[in-house]
């Protein structure tokens, strides 16, 4: 035991530049990973909370809107607002609907707009009358949407998925461009991996072939490089937790939850767990590399 | 103690064999020489019995167990009863005698006690006494090869394998050498060796196994160098 700790630290010295960069790579490449995690689980969040709460939106004909199933100049009449919330509440997938009146919509309006230039540019008469529909499951919008659409005296129907979904594109398509980067650095780390074991054990060749010779285990060959690398792995692996600690502190906790308080923001737990997936990762990084270079001098 | 049933080693992309349908069987505690010239098979055959290889074809039985089929984790455990010396030594740079020797022990995990009690034990048994200090690469050829013997011996092996260990050393030392192979025998260890050295083999008059394009030509108790 005492040898095999002599021979990783000194493994460690003798190649402390190549040591220290394999360091640098494994930490900046795991820090992007966990980044790409955690922009990962705050879309997931942020999907999840807003798509439990969408609605959909069936807004009804008034004296001056048109197409849609509106007859032109005519508003629709209250049998056919009866008919329409009837049929709608019929619906399996429909949990619940209210009825929002265009005085109640006016006055959402001039709440919303309280500041803005375009308040004064409606008037009570042109908002719409709408049902709000709560679904039972989110996820199965299309089959109301396509019912409320043919329906007599429905000006137009609403999804707010139409709005997010593009937008949630976008945003997993960040995730995954950082994800992928980190997967072409976290090749670039095992390949630095793999080249500075490669030339520690052509240093230590001489021994590696007394020791093969003599009857030494191939653990206790392949150990001290195995040590050397998993150390220069999780100092790589502390300072991805500490960058990912620090940027979440930073950015989150101090910055975002107090300035976006509409959005649900990721917490320590979610941090907890992206960075135990890194140190797994940073320790697969180490191991796997390390096995693959010290092969052809443990196999006979 | 060893035993070649119809052996033949075939290495990767060669048309003919570099060793072909070899049976022979060598006892405990016997002193065997293994002459030919360069190329007639003698470190194929040398390094089937360290299990470096494994025949392409046949038997071969090393201490009780079949390396055709010894399962590949266990052949640290074979080795452990083998020592092997080479013609060019292959001392560790920088270590002095002793710790080349106590080396051999550590790497397979034997306890700092029995080292330091076996070592000096060994290295007196060479003629080395009093040398352990001293770094290996200031010694003369004779005692360096003295010293890749007590590493190859300080596990009290079953078998001690030398490949030329004469090779590079003038015929006076080289008695010394041979003397000492021959006190190791003597402790009921078997030594096979490689050499060039008809000199050598000619005084000793052992057994003789002489290859000859990978094929066994002679096996000949109490023999001479040349073919007779």
């Amino acid at each position: 035991m005492r040898h095999t700790l002599r021979e990783t630290w000194s493994g460690l010295r003798r190649n402390l530049a190549m040591t220290i960069a394999v360091v640098v790579t494994v930490g900046v490449s795991l820090t992007l990973f966990g980044a790409g995690l955690l922009t990962a689980s705050e879309v997931n969040l942020v999907k999840g909370r807003w798509y439990d709460k969408i609605e959909i939106s069936v807004f009804l004909c008034t004296e001056y809107s048109s197409g849609g199933n509106c007859e032109a100049g005519k508003g629709t009449t209250e049998a056919q607002r009866a008919s329409i919330q009837q049929t709608l509440e019929a619906n399996p997938e429909v949990e619940e609907v209210f009825y929002e009146s265009k005085d109640a919509a006016f006055e959402e309006f001039q709440r919303v707009f309280a500041d803005s230039p375009i308040l004064p540019s409606r008037t009570a008469e042109q908002m719409q009358d709408s049902f709000r529909i709560k679904l039972v499951n989110p996820e199965n919008y299309q089959g109301v949407v396509s019912e409320a659409s043919g329906l007599q005296g429905v000006q137009n129907v609403q999804d707010l998925r139409g709005v997010l979904d593009p937008m949630f594109r976008g945003l997993s398509a960040v995730q995954w461009a950082t994800i992928v980067m980190s997967a072409f650095l976290l090749l670039a780390a095992a390949l630095q991996i793999s080249n500075t074991i490669r030339i520690a054990a052509f240093t230590r060749r001489r021994e590696i072939g007394i020791m093969r010779l003599v009857g030494a285990s191939n653990l206790y060959i392949v150990l001290p490089f195995l040590l050397e690398s998993l150390v220069a792995g999780l100092i790589g692996v502390l300072i991805a937790a500490l960058a990912l600690s620090v940027g979440y502190y930073f950015i989150v906790v101090q910055n975002a939850q107090t300035l976006i308080t509409a959005l649900p923001w990721i917490g320590w737990s979610d941090v907890l767990t992206a960075i135990l997936i890194v140190a797994v990762v940073g320790i697969a990084l180490a191991i796997i590399p390390t096995l693959f270079a010290t092969r052809k001098y443990v196999q006979i | 103690m060893i035993k070649f049933e119809d052996v033949t080693k075939f290495y990767p992309g060669q048309e003919t064999a570099a060793l072909r349908n070899i049976n022979l069987e060598i006892d405990k505690g016997e002193f065997v020489f293994l002459v030919g010239q360069s190329g007639s098979g003698k470190s194929t055959f040398l390094r089937l019995i360290l299990r470096e290889y494994r025949p392409t074809k046949g038997n071969l039985y090393v201490a009780g167990k079949n390396l055709a089929t010894l399962n590949q984790w266990k052949v640290p455990q074979l080795r452990r009863q083998m020592g092997m010396v080479f013609q060019d030594f292959r001392l560790l740079p920088g270590k002095t005698v002793y710790e080349n020797v106590a080396f051999a022990l550590q790497v397979i995990g034997k306890p700092n006690k029995l080292i330091r009690r076996i070592v000096p034990e060994t290295l007196e048994l060479v003629g080395l006494a009093g040398k352990g200090d001293r770094l290996g690469e200031e010694l003369s050829g004779g005692e360096q090869q003295r010293v890749a013997i007590a590493r190859a011996f300080v596990n009290r092996p079953k078998i001690l394998i030398a490949d030329e260990p004469t090779g590079n050393l003038d015929p006076e030392t080289s008695v010394g050498i041979m003397k000492l192979l021959d006190r190791i025998n003597r402790t009921e260890t078997t030594v096979i060796m490689a050499t060039h050295d008809a000199s050598i083999v000619d005084q000793m008059r052992r057994r003789v196994l002489e290859l000859r394009n990978g094929e066994l030509v002679r096996d000949q108790s109490k023999g001479i160098y040349g073919t007779a």
